[in-house]
């Protein structure tokens, strides 16, 4: 299986829906996921596992990327949202694979994306009472550069 | 265990008695949980009803560290993910970046690094079946057996790289030094060795009756979950799916090695077990061709300690121990990545724990919990 047909499989029923092809993957509207997310579950493309959930910070957008795969056709698409900063949310996927549960809680603790209706939207790895968003590009707390009072020493970065 | 009883009434509601939830915290600190695993446990009696994992005491935050490093500082954190398999997760690192880089490497350097990663599979095979034995209450006696017979691998890394836990041996373009002189019959030794060695584990657990009745029909998972669920590796195939990456999608030259994938039948707990002693025998067949096939030439990495990634993205996933390992790198140009996001395959495993062990007692629980095979290490990141 090609990307191409992919591609042309989802034009095919969603005319609208993709407003970038990339080498090796597709940019959807983010209005449109949750209805490609359902049609490429089911039906002939059968991506039937949701390998890897995550964000990605570009200062002035923020991506939510996508690794799906199905067995039947051996073929991994990689599917790319895009959301401006003024409204981080998108649609959860948990009611079509179960392994976007745990996965969009990681995304939303490090990104703070939030994903509507999502039955479970905590945060995961990272305490529940912090507010902030550890994997943006803007954060830099103060345990992560050098200190003046503690030359010498260095944190994680 | 710390047990914090909300109400204790008579749980039967046969006898007409009210009853009600008792909440059991199983962990932080708890010798069944492999690590820091927190899980709050809802009983009827002694049934459970609902569980809810707490994780995150392990966080290091990996990820944010890798944005700050270069692609080659980033090689000792990543034996700091899965400690048990520190090998497997340098390969998977340093495929990925190869990928990204696309960089080829020759021969040799492949079969060096599928010798070390199958031999860090079985190691961490080994502490898994042992450490699951003492879950169960098998006490020490097959937790040392494995022990033993992984100290014999952990000795090669010794020589080899100077670690006996987190190596960092893998480089881009390479390995960090060739093969001991004495390796060839070293790990021919241990492979006739370990193959008598299985041999007395079918024996002492396998097929013994009280581990049978511990393990077998216990927390089956069904084949179409697990892919829901995305659970990988030993898991999966346990469900009865046939998928191992080395063989549907091979990386490097596992297509030149002649291997069997083993699966279970029903997904239970035994047969989790039971694939995971079966990776051995497999794994070593796969040393025994590498080692009898190695090419000729230099396996050392001779790559430049400061480079640039072009722009661009890359996903690459490795068979790892416990399931399928997946870096994703995204770079802009730059000395340093610009997002590595790290898919580890306990992640998506654990999370599959709450459906395993609902209705089932809680001394089943921890056997499931062992079963599953967890490391917090690269859960937590």
């Amino acid at each position: 299986m090609e990307l191409s047909q992919v591609v042309q499989t989802i034009r095919e029923k969603f005319p609208e829906a993709i407003t970038e092809e990339r080498p090796a993957a597709i940019v959807i509207k983010k209005e449109a996921l949750l209805a490609v997310a359902q049609f490429l579950k089911s039906g002939e493309l059968a991506f039937d596992n949701l390998h890897c959930v995550t964000g990605v910070d570009w200062k002035d957008k923020m991506e939510v990327v996508y690794h799906l795969y199905s067995f039947k056709n051996r073929f991994m698409l990689t599917l790319k949202v895009f959301l401006s900063l003024e409204d981080l949310s998108v649609e959860s996927l948990c009611g079509l694979w179960k392994s976007a549960n745990w996965l969009e809680r990681e995304t939303y603790d490090f990104f703070g994306i939030k994903f509507l209706n999502h039955p479970d939207p905590r945060r995961i790895l990272n305490p529940d009472e912090w507010t902030d968003w550890p994997l943006r590009k803007n954060f830099d707390r103060p345990d992560f550069v050098r200190l003046p009072q503690s030359e010498g020493l260095k944190g994680g970065g | 265990m710390n047990n914090e009883v909300v109400k204790q009434n008579n749980p039967d509601p046969a006898a007409g008695l009210p009853s009600e939830e008792l909440i059991v915290n199983m962990g932080p600190q708890h010798p069944s949980t492999h690590g820091v695993l927190y899980l709050e446990l809802r009983l009827n009696g002694e049934i459970v009803v609902d569980c809810r994992p707490h994780i995150g005491y392990l966080h290091r935050s990996c990820e944010k560290i890798a944005e700050n490093r270069t692609y080659i500082q980033f090689i000792p954190f990543t034996d700091r993910l899965d400690y048990l398999a520190s090998m497997n997760n340098n390969l998977g690192y340093v495929l990925a970046v190869e990928k990204l880089l696309n960089l080829q490497v020759n021969d040799r350097v492949s079969y060096v690094r599928t010798i070390i990663a199958e031999l860090n599979r079985i190691a961490s095979h080994l502490v898994s079946l042992g450490t699951f034995a003492q879950d169960l209450g098998a006490y020490a006696t097959p937790m040392f057996y494995c022990f033993r017979d992984r100290e014999t691998i952990i000795q090669l890394f010794d020589e080899l790289c100077g670690g006996r836990l987190t190596f960092n041996y893998m480089r881009i373009g390479g390995v960090q030094s060739e093969l001991p002189p004495h390796a060839d019959k070293y790990i021919k030794d241990f492979i006739k060795y370990e193959r008598k060695k299985l041999k007395e584990y079918n024996e002492l657990l396998t097929y013994n009756a009280i581990f049978l009745a511990r393990t077998k029909k216990i927390g089956i998972l069904k084949p179409e979950v697990a892919i829901n669920y995305s659970v990988t590796g030993p898991n999966l195939r346990a469900s009865g799916v046939k998928w191992d990456i080395r063989k549907d999608e091979p990386y490097m030259l596992y297509n030149r090695f002649k291997f069997d994938v083993p699966v279970g039948k029903q997904g239970d707990s035994w047969d989790r077990f039971k694939v995971k002693l079966d990776e051995i025998g497999e794994s070593l067949k796969i040393v025994e061709q590498a080692i009898g096939g190695l090419p000729p030439g230099n396996a050392v990495a001779k790559i430049n300690k400061v480079f640039k990634a072009p722009p661009s993205e890359t996903y690459l996933r490795t068979e790892n121990p416990r399931g399928e390992l997946g870096f994703y790198l995204v770079s802009d140009g730059g000395l340093k990545p610009y997002r590595n996001k790290i898919r580890s395959p306990s992640f998506c495993n654990l999370a599959v724990l709450p459906e395993l062990i609902h209705g089932l007692n809680v001394s089943d629980a921890v056997c499931v919990l062992g079963s599953i095979d967890i490391v917090m290490g690269e859960i937590d990141r």
